[in-house]
């Protein structure tokens, strides 16, 4: 009981990687708190699925296995996932910012009258202290996210209701294997004792769903434009670069809005959160919106002749120059350097 | 669907997406004055379903319902302008500091009391962006929600909705009462209607009355009312309200200042270009 607990996404009958990522921040905080790590998982013909999720840690799979289940909908998924919560007490939930979980997330935590904080980029575990009633709650979930369009990061407790709920941005959080021989417990749910007809009402019609096509998230090296590229036609400057290095370009909002991009490459508060080793960032201002999704990078070059550009303080590398002249340079000189 | 009540779910927010940096303060607060307030882009696109709705079947109103300062009478002003039909306001002290979930439990209320057969509201407000709103109103009225909507239309007695994933569209059938949260993909506002500005431009309410001195009588306009409801209109529990009925609470707020680095400053020359890229090399960022 008081476990921690993550509801597991499913994406193509594979955990999503999100919820992953969850699992695996799930496992070090449940560490702290010494508890255990259980998992949520709904879905059709989903036999099996713990074995993909043991090996983070998992302690306990609750498997939800029926065909109302086959596509996420709100209100079956809503009643299956309170009401197991309602029946094991979880001191954390957990879930993926993602359309599905950003959907469930508040009915659920509305039916459990408990908060739920949105798009976290960072979980931790403390202590809070209340002067007013001198009481110290001890090891609550901080629930830290950007606000206010990311001009500002707030850290959200929730001290009196459980389960403490948060959903959490795909790609701000590690995703690791603690264990690939970890077994846990599996738990079958009856579907019957949580789902009521009128939970049914809604009925997909229709699915079109693109696989992913582009994946900034897990690139290596990425090659980013920024509105200062001037059109569409220069960012075929940055898809050269990025092949020489063998990387993906993203672009920042301004760029995408200006239909230099597209949003699946966009990097930011509104986009993706990447970390890659090395981030090119090319006629990119550097506003907070943008630096949110980007600052974790390893190394970052910013390439751009406005010498106060807020990029360039956080850039390790800060290149004043117009950007066509610069990128073939780059990809000359490494081509002649590189073995 | 003709003869339905509709109402709009609407916020007034802080401009937050064209921030300056005057917009901290050097205590590291915001700096809300020089924001100016708006009417929140995505419940505009809410909006527009709603009146589209209103045009395409007979007998259909549109109620615009905000949670705010009395200010907020701004966007009711802004949705009647655009074709609403009225517009209550929800605005009492003891609704300040109230999180997602105390804000659902007294827009449910308002929504109960006005007994629209669909809510439709934006996605997710700008300050916030938690999305949250939509769906725990849904939960409170015990109605399904629909979300991300990009386009509605009714088949017989139910609507059909496309919504926009991340990966994808799809379309659901849903039967009313329904709560439905639109998209910013979604077709933007009909711009303010000049009639409609004309017969609208004094509506008030209450409160904002006896702040003004104008006196509508004698100015020969007809005064156009905007509902004020505070807690007790609503019959709601105080309890569930405000900063106390509000589960989450926010510990610690923290500018964003970005940690400057020691950068390296380099010019575009041929030179600097070749020795950034051996350095990459060498410490195998890339190759």
């Amino acid at each position: 009981m008081n476990n921690l607990f993550v509801f597991c996404e499913l994406d193509e009958g594979r955990p999503a990687e999100v919820s992953l990522e969850l699992l695996t921040r799930g496992r070090a905080l449940a560490n702290t708190l010494d508890c255990r790590l259980e998992a949520v998982v709904l879905g059709n013909g989903i036999d099996g699925i713990e074995d993909q999720l043991f090996p983070y840690g998992v302690d306990v799979v609750h498997v939800a296995d029926d065909p109302v289940l086959e596509h996420y909908r709100t209100m079956p998924y809503a009643s299956v996932v309170a009401g197991i919560f309602k029946q094991e007490q979880p001191q954390i939930a957990l879930m993926g910012a993602t359309t599905t979980g950003r959907d469930l997330g508040p009915r659920v935590s509305s039916a459990l009258h408990s908060g739920l904080t949105a798009d976290c980029t960072s979980l931790e575990i403390g202590d809070h202290y209340v002067k007013k009633s001198d009481a110290t709650y001890k090891n609550i979930l901080y629930q830290i996210r950007p606000a206010f369009g990311g001009n500002i990061i707030a850290t959200i407790i929730n001290p009196d209701h459980r389960p403490q709920m948060a959903t959490v941005r795909e790609g701000v959080m590690k995703c690791e294997i603690v264990n690939k021989n970890y077994r846990g417990e599996v738990k079958r749910i009856d579907i019957s004792e949580f789902i009521r007809p009128e939970d049914l009402a809604v009925e997909i019609i229709e699915r079109h769903m693109e696989p992913r096509k582009v994946d900034i998230k897990s690139a290596r090296i990425i090659v980013s434009g920024g509105y200062g590229m001037g059109s569409k036609e220069n960012f075929a400057l940055l898809y050269e670069l990025a092949s020489v290095l063998g990387g993906e370009v993203a672009a920042s909002r301004a760029a995408v809005d200006a239909g230099f991009a597209g949003h699946e490459r966009q990097v930011g508060q509104t986009g993706v959160t990447v970390r890659p080793k090395l981030y090119i960032a090319c006629g990119i201002s550097g506003q907070i919106q943008h630096t949110a999704g980007m600052n974790q990078s390893g190394k970052i070059i910013a390439i751009n002749n406005d010498p106060m550009a807020p990029i360039n303080s956080i850039a390790d590398y800060v290149i004043n120059g117009d950007v066509a002249e610069v990128i073939p340079r780059l990809i000359k000189h490494y081509k002649a350097n590189a073995r | 669907m003709n003869g339905i009540k509709i109402v709009v779910l609407a916020k007034q927010v802080p401009d937050t997406r064209n921030v300056g940096p005057d917009a901290m303060k050097a205590d590291g607060t915001v700096n809300r004055s020089v924001l100016p307030a708006i009417f929140n882009p995505e419940d505009l696109n809410a909006l527009e379903q709603a009146l589209r709705i209103k045009e395409r079947y007979e007998g259909v109103t549109v109620t615009l319902l905000t949670m705010g300062p009395v200010r907020a009478a701004e966007i009711i002003r802004e949705g009647l302008y655009r074709g609403a039909d009225d517009g209550v306001l929800l605005t009492d002290r003891a609704f300040a500091g109230s999180d997602t979930l105390a804000t659902s439990y007294a827009l449910a209320l308002a929504v109960r009391k006005l007994s629209p057969d669909l809510v439709i509201g934006g996605r997710q407000a700008i300050d916030g962006d938690t999305a949250q709103v939509g769906p725990q109103v849904a939960e409170k009225l015990g109605w399904p929600q629909v979300t991300y909507a990009e386009e509605m239309h009714f088949e017989g007695d139910r609507l059909i909705i496309r919504r926009r994933l991340e990966r994808g569209v799809e379309t659901v059938s849903a039967p009313l009462p329904l709560v439905v949260t639109v998209n910013g993909t979604a077709p933007a506002c009909r711009y303010r209607n000049a009639r409609l500005v004309m017969k609208y431009k004094y509506a008030r309410t209450e409160t904002e009355l006896q702040a003004e001195n104008a006196d509508y009588i004698a100015a020969g306009r007809p005064l156009i009312k905007i509902t004020e409801w505070g807690v007790d209109a609503i019959g709601a529990d105080p309890d569930q309200l405000g900063l106390s009925g509000s589960p989450t609470k926010v510990k610690e707020i923290e500018n964003v200042i970005l940690q400057s680095k020691e950068s390296k400053r380099l010019t575009s020359s041929d030179s600097d270009i070749e020795s950034l890229v051996r350095e990459l090399l060498e410490n195998h960022t890339i190759g």
